[in-house]
């Protein structure tokens, strides 16, 4: 039976208080009220401490991502969707179809719970298309001033489908590398929502769960994919020198076809900031076979979060395990891991 | 994008790669200094190099202003931003440069001291008119091209009677380094210069033209766009080949021979020459500094903290003093790759993204 409150949560005005976290009956409320009320489903709904599910018999996978980024609300999305496609994302990166999801908030005392209710609100929303549920959870409260708002933690779980073996060392001289969009996107509609930079920008970010692409990357081609990354902080850039590091291997790509939206390409021409750095929310990098480079192109085109992809270069061998660029302008340079972060918490 | 992508265009880099290989002389060495970092960065980035003939090279001169500020600068700051009621405003580039210890601002910052990185000298004038309480620092650095919003900043806060803000005058300026590369004891062999663009915006193409004479150099005010890099290199061969010695200027949708006048007049109100100035590299050089005039003392922070002068050294095998000079390249120093990357660097040139040796790291290093 679910407890009965005298007042309903004040989530025009209220504010989060020491006691929502402290385990008693206004914590009790809160989850009531916002989490179970939108994240409404059955497994959620038993109250337990954990959810229990049977999975089919396979492989399993597991990961969990921290997001605390600044600000909470952006152009294209808010932490709460991204909380969802960050480890929906991370999960599907190994070819899996994500099942479950759960969520461990840190919420700052005096947070006003408006602002959290939008962010459950977009969070279940993101949750319900992915079709990966929020079934367990945690709410803790800091005092004021040891948070910045709030902090969402999401685990996530996924089953590896048959014949499927997709990881980040599997890259090989050969291979041909495909990118499912344009970069950057997210990076720089953030950096537009930071008060300390004055610009505006019509750029939104491409936070997006990459679940179902990949369910139909793998439905076409399950044995020729060898990697799958989400270019995410470090942006493509990073998301290749890692691949290249884990397998061993070099890369060389050709910047003229790595698409990039004018506006992100603008913008980072003003803040001196190079695209290929820049953060991604929505996109992924796929190794494959160069026989089924061109089909599983084909396929990505036809899905709306791959319109936009392209076969941007090749794994060669090169002991160093540099990954290089053939300029637009026809040189040649190195892409380097970045240094530091180009941005503070972008994620 | 307008007015960016036309500079990047490769069929136009291929059209100036024909045209310079037609006009050297292969039997002579082109030994070309750009000379500023934004040069350097462009030519590592798009891999102009790539693009010319083997007896033509570049020679990466001191115009990085991270790069060429001394050690014990940078400790001064870090001391002023150890103060409880200070905060340090600067610009980015200057986080991770090297101080005594192993120290640097990022380190400063992480263990407590209130640092903030700005993007202009606007953002530090806000934060003082938020924070009256504290004392606010602008930790100003740069050449000529970042002096004027400089000017305008300190004017500003006088006129509003911001008392809480002042300045940490780092400016230098751009021919005196070109003389003392020129003067140095035993001078580096350089045949031309690809002379700096956003400072020549400020300060004309004129102040370059007694180099031309008096040193039998040709110059060219050079983009820093990588066809302006290119087609900058062929006006310099053109100038070798037919014994030439010009300023010519091939940045002129920018640069004027005047400069921008007003801009000039603002700093001169504001700012005089110091009698000397440490550079990192070049060592002291006579007038080739900024320091506030009297009449804007009170915004100094030099005086108003009472700054001692710092004598630092550089880190030992660090190069960053030869390659600032032309006289060594990044690939040439020891450290470079085994102890000094541009997550742990030794000396400035690899922490600016103009510096020699990052954009060489980060971009180059496939060449070997």
């Amino acid at each position: 039976m679910p407890n009965s409150y005298t007042t309903k949560l004040n989530t025009a005005t209220g504010k989060v208080d020491l006691s929502h976290g402290g385990g008693g009956r206004a914590m009790a409320q809160l989850i009531d009220e916002l989490f179970i009320k939108h994240f409404d489903n059955d497994l959620l709904r038993q109250r337990n401490d954990q959810a229990l599910f049977t999975v089919p018999a396979g492989r399993l996978v597991i990961s969990t991502d921290g997001h605390v980024i600044s600000p909470l609300f952006f152009p294209g999305g808010d932490i709460g969707s991204l909380a969802v496609h960050g480890t929906v994302n991370d999960v599907a990166m190994s070819g899996a179809k994500p099942l479950y999801l759960a969520a461990g908030f840190i919420l700052e005392e005096g947070f006003p719970l408006a602002d959290l209710e939008k962010i459950v609100i977009s969070m279940a929303a993101a949750a319900k298309r992915s079709g990966t549920p929020v079934v367990t959870g945690d709410t803790k409260v800091v005092e004021r001033g040891k948070g910045d708002g709030v902090f969402i933690t999401t685990t996530g779980v996924g089953i590896v489908p048959e014949g499927v073996n997709i990881s980040g060392d599997r890259a090989q001289p050969g291979c041909a590398i495909l990118l499912s969009g344009s970069i950057g996107d997210h990076g720089v509609a953030i950096m537009a929502g930071r008060e300390n930079l004055q610009f505006d920008t019509t750029i939104v970010s491409d936070s997006a769960a990459l679940n179902s692409l990949v369910a139909d990357m793998v439905a076409a081609a399950p044995a020729d994919i060898h990697c799958l990354r989400d270019p995410t902080r470090g942006g493509l850039a990073t998301a290749l020198n890692e691949l290249a590091q884990q397998s061993g291997v070099g890369m060389i790509i050709d910047e003229t076809q790595i698409p990039i939206k004018s506006e992100v390409k603008a913008a980072c021409e003003i803040l001196g900031l190079d695209p290929l750095y820049v953060a991604n929310e929505g996109k992924l990098v796929c190794i494959c076979t160069a026989d089924a480079a061109e089909s599983l192109l084909a396929v990505m085109r036809q899905h709306p979060l791959g319109r936009d992809a392209a076969i941007i270069g090749e794994v060669i061998s090169d002991e160093h395990g540099f990954v290089q660029m053939t300029t637009a302008f026809g040189g040649r340079r190195i892409v380097d891991w970045p240094v530091g972060e180009q941005l503070p918490r972008i994620c | 994008m307008k007015y960016i992508s036309e500079f990047r265009q490769q069929d136009l880099a291929q059209q100036l790669s024909r045209a310079i290989v037609q006009t050297v002389d292969p039997d002579r060495h082109y030994r070309l200094m750009e000379f500023c970092g934004g040069h350097t960065h462009a030519i590592f980035r798009y891999g102009v190099q790539d693009l010319m003939p083997d007896n033509v090279e570049f020679i990466h001169g001191p115009g990085c202003p991270v790069c060429v500020l001394p050690t014990g600068r940078i400790d001064n700051a870090i001391q002023l931003a150890e103060r409880p009621d200070v905060i340090l405003c600067t610009y980015a580039d200057l986080m991770r440069v090297p101080a005594t210890g192993r120290n640097s601002l990022l380190k400063a910052k992480a263990g407590g001291s209130d640092i903030r990185m700005i993007y202009s000298t606007q953002d530090a004038l806000k934060i003082a008119r938020e924070n009256p309480d504290k004392q606010v620092v602008f930790f100003a650095i740069g050449f000529e091209t970042t002096t004027p919003p400089t000017a305008v900043a300190i004017k500003q806060a006088q006129a509003e009677g911001l008392a809480n803000f002042s300045v940490f005058c780092n400016h230098v300026l751009t021919p005196a380094a070109m003389q003392a590369i020129l003067d140095a004891p035993q001078p580096v062999a350089i045949d031309a210069f690809l002379g700096p663009s956003h400072v020549s915006t400020v300060i004309g193409s004129w102040p370059y033209e007694i180099f031309a004479e008096r040193y039998a150099k040709p110059i060219v005010i050079a983009g820093f766009e990588p066809l302006d890099v290119m087609q900058s290199a062929l006006m310099l061969i053109r100038q070798l080949n037919e014994g030439r010695h010009e300023v010519e200027n091939e940045y002129s949708r920018a640069v004027t021979r005047q400069g921008n006048q007003k801009a000039q007049a603002l700093v001169n109100e504001v700012f005089e020459l110091r009698p000397q100035f440490e550079w990192r590299g070049l060592g002291l050089i006579a007038d080739s500094a900024l320091k506030l005039k009297a009449g804007y003392a009170d915004f100094d922070a030099e005086q108003r903290f009472n700054m001692p002068a710092i004598q630092a050294s550089d880190v030992k095998g660090c190069e960053c003093p030869a390659i600032l000079r032309g006289a060594k390249k990044p690939q040439d120093c020891k450290l470079l790759g085994t102890v000094c990357t541009p997550e742990n660097p030794m000396g400035s040139c690899m922490v600016s993204s103009e510096g020699a040796c990052a954009a060489y790291w980060s971009y180059g290093r496939v060449r070997g």
